[in-house]
């Protein structure tokens, strides 16, 4: 008996049995990042980040331009927004989920002309470590942020928000500290590791990089959360939905 | 699993054979459709068992490539159930229902389940050969540290799996402008290698494309030899793209500075 399915079909539409829901990447990439992407947005026109003594990711640094009516999550709202959609893995993931190119593997693309990343707007992701240059300072600001989460009026305290603040932190370190350009940064663009001695730090440096870039997805997905549930802590503190279980010396 | 025990499942004192149906692809390039055969299967049976007991007992002029049975040679590449598989790796007790085995379908078919990969080699020979330095003779004196990432790239088997699901050569065929996964993992081996004095950077631009690929992981996914290729071979050449290309800075501190001479291990 013959099966009417010939070439070029090539069973596009059969599913693979590895991953019979070869769609379910795609859809949850789009409604995570939609979600995130609303909810960010949301955060932001709040105009207000801060319950003390702490201030919510969205927020930080704290740039306040006296007589300009915007909110202050917009001055730096470029930065991490820059860095994530010209990460490596996010890369990824928009051009599967988004764009279809592939919507997963071995399923056709969407149709029409494919050119990559050579041509605007997607050449632009070389620039991918300018964006990395300036995420480690704000990464900088945020590490004081999770600090200053400890100190309430000069006394020493750990709060379900120091906490939230601390863990959110760790993971955004994670994730940058594990970024591909960093890796080729710190020693990925050496040949001969043996050669000098300050190769041979790189080549440690580049090692340790690796061991974050080894999870590199699951890094970007929890810090984006960790982001989000950071901010709805604090969202909920300013709004007086509950106060913040906290222990003071 | 032998033949024999295939052709008599109670003397080799396994279970009795179930039979399991399966889907080929039967035809060339011009005509074909999906052949079904039912083949009793046994424990541990893969794939490409499959075939050769369709070969032996329905017909005899199914055409596949193969020559090691052990993921090795890398010749018995095929689509399993939609997946560029190696047919003598895939069991069957991990697919659920019927099994469809076609041909790789980034290649011309040359017929039923073997495809015409010339195009590959064709690329290979594009790419500029090793190119130690010649004033300093071999045996080298290279140390592990330095050579330790170039291990993961010797594994490759040239399946040509990760070229058949790459979309940029599969679905979208622009051959003439991107060279494929394989032939990244090729360059970062010789680019990456301490030994190698070519600057290649220009040729991973613009021959080889690499600006095609977005990263979308396909060719990592399907590797047999679980060979990180986006990560450790297409990311790190990118970067390298964009050392030369695309950044500002370091163009400025090459005019500057001037150009840097890497550095060579010596010889013995
Ligand atoms: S990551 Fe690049 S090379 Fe690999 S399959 Fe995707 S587009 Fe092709
Ligand atoms: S890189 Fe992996 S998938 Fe590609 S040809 Fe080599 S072994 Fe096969
Ligand atoms: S590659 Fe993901 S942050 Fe740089
Ligand atoms: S027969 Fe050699 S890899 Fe399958």
């Amino acid at each position: 008996m013959t099966v009417e399915v010939g070439r070029p079909p090539a069973l596009r539409s059969q599913l693979n049995l590895w991953k019979p829901l070869w769609w379910a990447y795609p859809t949850w990439v789009v409604t995570a990042l939609s979600a995130f992407g609303i909810y960010a947005f949301f955060a932001m026109i709040q105009k207000a980040g801060f319950a003390y003594p702490y201030l919510s990711p969205f927020y930080s640094p704290h740039i306040v331009i006296s007589g300009l009516p915007i909110s202050p999550a917009f001055y730096v709202a470029w930065v991490p927004l820059g860095f994530r959609l010209t990460c490596y893995y996010y890369r990824k993931a928009y051009f599967r989920s988004f764009l279809w190119e592939p919507p997963a593997c071995a399923v056709a693309d969407r149709p029409g002309r494919y050119t990559g990343e050579t041509r605007l707007p997607f050449v632009l992701n070389n620039f991918h470590r300018y964006f990395l240059y300036v995420t480690l300072v704000v990464l900088g600001f945020l590490w004081y942020d999770a600090i200053r989460a400890f100190d309430f009026h000069g006394h020493f305290g750990i709060g379900v928000g120091s906490g939230i603040m601390l863990l959110n932190v760790v993971l955004l370190s994670g994730y940058t500290l594990g970024c591909h350009a960093l890796r080729s940064l710190v020693g990925g663009g050496i040949d001969c590791y043996s050669c000098s001695l300050a190769a041979q730090g790189r080549h440690r440096a580049w090692s340790g990089v690796s061991l974050l870039n080894n999870r590199h997805a699951l890094w970007a997905w929890a810090s984006m959360f960790s982001v989000a549930i950071t901010d709805i802590y604090i969202r909920f503190l300013i709004h007086g939905v509950f106060a913040d279980p906290r222990w003071v010396s | 699993m032998t033949q024999a025990a295939l052709e008599s499942p109670a003397e080799g004192g396994e279970t009795a054979a179930t039979s399991r149906r399966f889907l080929v692809y039967r035809g060339d390039s011009n005509d074909g459709q999906m052949v079904e055969y039912s083949v009793p299967t046994l424990e541990g049976m893969v794939v490409l068992d499959a075939m050769h007991w369709i070969q032996a007992h329905v017909d005899g002029d199914l055409a596949v490539r193969w020559n090691c049975k052990a993921a090795k040679c890398g010749s018995c590449s095929a689509e399993v159930n939609g997946t560029p598989r190696l047919m003598c790796k895939t069991r069957v007790d991990v697919i659920v229902g019927d099994i469809w085995v076609q041909p790789m379908k980034a290649f011309p078919l040359i017929k039923d389940l073997v495809t015409d990969v010339q195009w590959n080699y064709e690329v290979n020979r594009e790419i500029p050969p090793f190119t130690p330095p010649a004033d300093v003779p071999s045996p080298w004196r290279v140390q592990q540290q330095d050579v330790e990432r170039l291990f993961e790239f010797r594994k490759c088997i040239e399946c040509f799996l990760c070229q058949d699901v790459c979309h940029i050569l599969r679905d979208k065929n622009e051959k003439a402008r991107y060279y494929g996964p394989r032939f990244m993992v090729r360059q970062a081996y010789l680019d990456m290698h301490p030994m190698d004095v070519r600057d290649r950077t220009g040729q991973i631009k613009d021959e080889s494309g690499i600006g095609m690929c977005n990263i979308t992981k396909c060719c990592t996914d399907v590797c047999p030899e679980h060979i990180h290729i986006t990560d450790n071979a297409i990311i790190p050449l990118k970067e390298r793209v964009v050392d030369e290309y695309f950044d500002p800075l370091l163009w400025a501190a090459r005019r500057i500075r001037g150009r840097r001479q890497k550095k060579r291990p010596s010889s013995r």
